[in-house]
This record gives structure tokens, sequence and C-alpha cells, in this order.
């Protein structure tokens, strides 16, 4: 009798298990289906472009409302970055007595990094799910299957002119926070500290190198264009057609474009800062 | 009403997986210049037909001739072509939310032809003043009643002059005088453009008054068919209970739910008894 319930218990404890194991591996092959969905949809988009090119007055619309409209944001947060860093690097180069420094500082530190990553992660926030919601609610409100409807491909009508707009928009709006987080520099520093400003600037003319830098940053910020845009149109256009769907994409854009920049953001700087010879 | 049938359904079976068929068998004709009414109990399959015929999706067995064309073997391609020459008035309009009601119309016209902005103009004025809302043409969808909307939505949908419409439940959430209006404009623009069309509907009245001929479809399956003076004289018991919209007959009131007694006093629910042993435990 007792051996008969320990099989039957045992029996439930290996049912359990093995549905537990049957729930990882569905989670699991839905996720991996799921990133084969974007690939394929992101080789569809790129394949159905012309459109964004050939009718470009689309994607400037666009440009005007992921870029344009960005730009307070990037601004605002260019300058007060460059400040800190002013602050901060000064605090800490004085000790060394090279706070002449201050302007190479300010203008590696926002070119190389900050300028791309920061300006990705606000242009994530502010455009990036904008975008999601908007393809989300056009779903949900049958505007999509409209549009299929009457014989025009939402891909290459609605989504490529906005991911185009969104590569085309993000190294712009990423020197703009640059150049504005080093003007902030240069308000701290110079202005209100009283650093020298022919070292300020001519070290930092000195010191930053046009391709090493400059480039690496803009290719970065390309980069992060792409990954942050084909998230956005992705998850809008696979957005469940509710509210809760439209929300949840939204919320994926954000969660998903800042992790996929720190991580792409790590991953080049190793590949370009190191020269290939990290060891 | 000679010639080739515009949509043709023959023994057509779809099912969103192999356990929950939504249609079974299903047969249908649509004659050239006739205005055919599907309706049924929501959730009943309608809708699913509807999508069918415009290709969004593709049937597990049976066949689907729209206009002459095999609808499950066009490629994206194919199914394009197809579709311009169909037109389709979503059920709450559809309309571009971030263009004019003239942009709207235009739509098409700007994406599928290269004519001059002025015959552009001009034909999209028609449009609107054929739906009456030539005066709405500068105002946004957000700025439009419902019906309005809907008005605007069928000016956009006939924009090319489709050979067949299909009305997925157009008077859905509609005012009386509105949903009279889009009855007629269903009718006229049919017979004036020479269209055929199909109307999704479970609204009997307004649809009795304006097709030539009914499908009702119950639980995935063709149920009943005719003329709607045949229908109204039926004696089958859907028919019956549909046209007069009572609540009990051949479709149950009651969703399928274990005896009453035993929910009412019997055994308690799992929610209910978690809930307890949470106030025993709390």
């Amino acid at each position: 009798m007792a051996e008969r319930t320990v099989l039957a218990r045992l029996r439930t404890v290996l049912a359990g298990l093995l549905q537990g194991f049957e729930r990882l591996g569905h989670g699991a092959s839905a996720k991996i289906w799921r990133l084969g969905y974007a690939a394929r949809f992101f080789a569809y988009l790129l394949l159905h472009s012309g459109t964004a090119f050939r009718r470009f007055g689309l994607t400037i619309r666009e440009i005007y409302f992921t870029g344009v409209l960005s730009m307070t944001i990037i601004l605002v947060s260019g300058l007060f970055v460059g400040m800190v860093l002013g602050l901060q690097g000064y605090d800490t180069l004085q000790r060394y007595g090279s706070s002449e420094a201050l302007g190479v500082l300010v203008a590696l530190s926002l070119v190389r990094e900050l300028g791309p990553v920061v300006a990705g992660l606000l242009f994530a926030s502010r455009a990036g799910s904008a975008i999601t919601a908007e393809i989300g609610l056009m779903k949900a409100t049958e505007q999509i299957a409209a549009m299929e409807m009457m014989a025009v491909d939402p891909i290459a009508r609605v989504v490529a002119p906005r991911f185009w707009a969104g590569v085309i928009s993000m190294p712009l709006l990423a020197a703009l926070f640059s150049a504005m987080g080093i003007f902030g520099g240069y308000l701290v520093g110079v202005q209100l500290i009283g650093v020298d400003e022919g070292a300020f600037w001519s070290q930092m003319q000195a010191s930053v190198d046009w391709r090493e830098d400059v480039m690496n940053g803009v290719v970065k910020s390309v980069v992060f264009g792409v990954a942050v845009t084909w998230i956005a149109v992705f998850e809008g256009y696979d957005a469940p057609p509710t509210a809760e769907g439209v929300s949840g994409a939204t919320t994926r854009t954000v969660v998903f474009s800042s992790l996929a920049i720190l991580a792409l953001d790590f991953v080049l700087t190793a590949l370009m800062f190191t020269g290939g010879n990290a060891k | 009403m000679a010639g080739l049938p515009v949509v043709e359904i023959d023994k057509v079976s779809f099912g969103y997986d192999a356990a929950r068929p939504v249609l079974q068998g299903v047969s249908l004709r649509v004659e050239p210049g006739s205005v055919v009414g599907i309706m049924g109990q929501s959730g009943c399959g309608k809708t699913t037909l509807l999508r069918l015929i415009a290709g969004w999706l593709k049937a597990g067995a049976g066949a689907t001739r729209v206009l002459g064309e095999s609808v499950g073997e066009l490629d994206s391609e194919g199914l394009f072509a197809l579709r311009r020459k169909m037109g389709m008035l979503f059920q709450f309009g559809a309309l571009f939310t971030d263009m004019t009601v003239f942009d709207n119309v235009a739509f098409q016209m700007r994406e599928h032809t290269d004519l001059p902005p002025e015959l552009i103009s001009d034909l999209v004025m028609m449009k609107l003043e054929a739906v009456g809302l030539r005066g709405a043409a500068q105002m946004m969808p957000a700025e439009l009643s419902g019906g309005m909307a809907r008005r605007v939505a069928l000016a956009r949908a006939v924009a090319l002059d489709p050979r067949l419409m299909l009305y997925d439940e157009p008077f859905t959430g509609l005012d009386p005088i509105s949903l009279g209006v889009i009855a007629r404009l269903i009718r006229t623009l049919n017979d004036s453009l020479g269209q055929s069309s199909i109307v999704v509907s479970h609204d009997v009245e307004e649809c009795f008054g304006i097709v030539d001929y009914v499908y009702f479809v119950s639980a995935g399956q063709i149920v009943a068919q005719g003329t709607p003076a045949e229908l109204r004289g039926s004696a089958a018991s859907f028919v019956q209970q549909f046209v007069r919209g009572e609540a009990d007959g051949p479709i149950p009131f009651h969703y399928p739910a274990p005896g009453y007694q035993a929910d009412l006093d019997g055994e308690e629910t799992q929610s209910s008894s978690l809930a307890t042993a949470q106030a025993c435990h709390g």
C-alpha cells in the first residue's frame, strides 16, 4: 500500500517536471521563432525600402516626427550632461594639475560614448516608443488591414519610411547631443570655473582624432539607430491589436532598445578602441 | 445576372487550428451586379468568410474563386493585383487618422495611378459628393461622427471603382439616420457603378432591405439561404429565431455550463475555495 502511494507521488512529481520542461521548451521555441520572424521582417523591410527613397517626402515627414521633434530633449539633455562632465572632470583633473585637459575629457567622453549611447537611449524612449505606438494603433484600428486591402504594402508605405527616418535621424541627434554637451562643458569649465579657454579648445583639437574618435562615434550612432528603429517598427507591427497589446509592445521597445544599445556599445567599443589587440 | 459568378466558394473549410473549425463545407455564389448578405450571430464565421474572399486567410479545403482567380493559389503580387479590383468597408471605417478626408479618398489614386493632381482632386470631390461629404474634405477623421467616418470610408473604398465591394458589419454602432444613409448608399453605389457586393451583417431589417440574396451562417455552416422574401416566410427555426430576434431557439441563450444548482449551493469553484482558504488563514 505504502509502495503504491510512493509510486503515485513519484508519478505526480515526474508529470509536474515534464510539464515544467514542456513549458520551458515551448517558451524558448516561441522566443526563437519570434527572433526569426523579426529577422525575416527586417530582410523584407530592407528589400521593400524602395518607396522610402523614391518618394523621399514620406521619409522627410517621418524625420520631422522622429528627429526634429526629439531635438528638445536631446539638446537639453546634452547640455546638462556636458555641464556635469565639466564639473566632475574638473574636480578629478585639478587633483593631478591637468585641468587644461578638461576639453579633451569632455569631448572624448561625449564623442566616443555618451553622445551615441545617451542620445540612443533618449531616442528609444522618445521616438522609438512613439513609432511602436503609432504602428500598433494603426494595426488595432485596422488601418494596416485597410492599406493591404487597397493593394498597398504597409511595410513599404508605413514601416520603411519610419525605419529610414530613424536611421537618418539618430546620428544627427547624437552629433547634436555631443555638440551641446561640449558647449555645456565649456560653459562650466571655462566660463564658470575659469579653465583657460585657449587650452580647453586647442587640447581638444589636438587630441580628438577625426577617424578614431568622431567617425567611430558616428558608426555607433548609426548602428544604434538601426537597432532601435528596427525594434520599434517590429514591435509595433507585431503588437496584438488591443490596448494591452500596444502598451506591452511600447514597453518592450524601450526595454529591448535600451538593452540592445548597451550591449552593442560594449561590442563596438571592444572592436573599435582596442585596435583588435585586446588580450 | 448573366455571366460567371463574381465570387464562387465551393465546399470551403477553415480553422485556426485542427481542433476548432471555424468554417465547414461552406459553398456560396455572388452573381454579377447583385448584393449578397451573409448573416449570422457574432462569432459564427462571417468575417472569416470575408477574409477568405479578400485573401487574408487561405482555406484548409475547398475552392475560393474571386473575379475568376483562385485566391488560395495567388502569390502576394497576384493577391495585390486582385485587390485592386476589390474594395472593402471596414467595421469602423479604418480611416488613416493622420490624413484629411480628402487625402484618405485620394490615397489609392495617388498610390496606384499617375493621374495629375487636378484630376485626382476632381475625382475625390465626385466621390465625396456621392456620399454627401464634399464639404468635409479638409476635415480630419477625428473631427467626424461615426456615420460620417463610415461614409468617407465608403468613398475611399470605391475610389477606383472596384468590381467587388466587401462590407464588414457596415451598420454597427450607427444611429438610425446614418444607418439608413449607409444602407441606401451601398445599394445605390452597387447599381450605379455596376459592382457586386457582399454585406456581412447581423442587422436583419437594414440588410434585408438592400440585398438580393442572403446566406445564413451558423457554427461555420450555411444553414439557410434565399431571397429576403423567401427567408421572411421560412419556417426554419434558426431563421425565425434570427429574423425575430428571439433570445432562445436553435441558438441557445446560455453558454454551456455545469448545473445551475451545483454552482449556487453545490461544490465550490476553485477560485471561491482559494478565497475561503485565504480568509481562514487571514
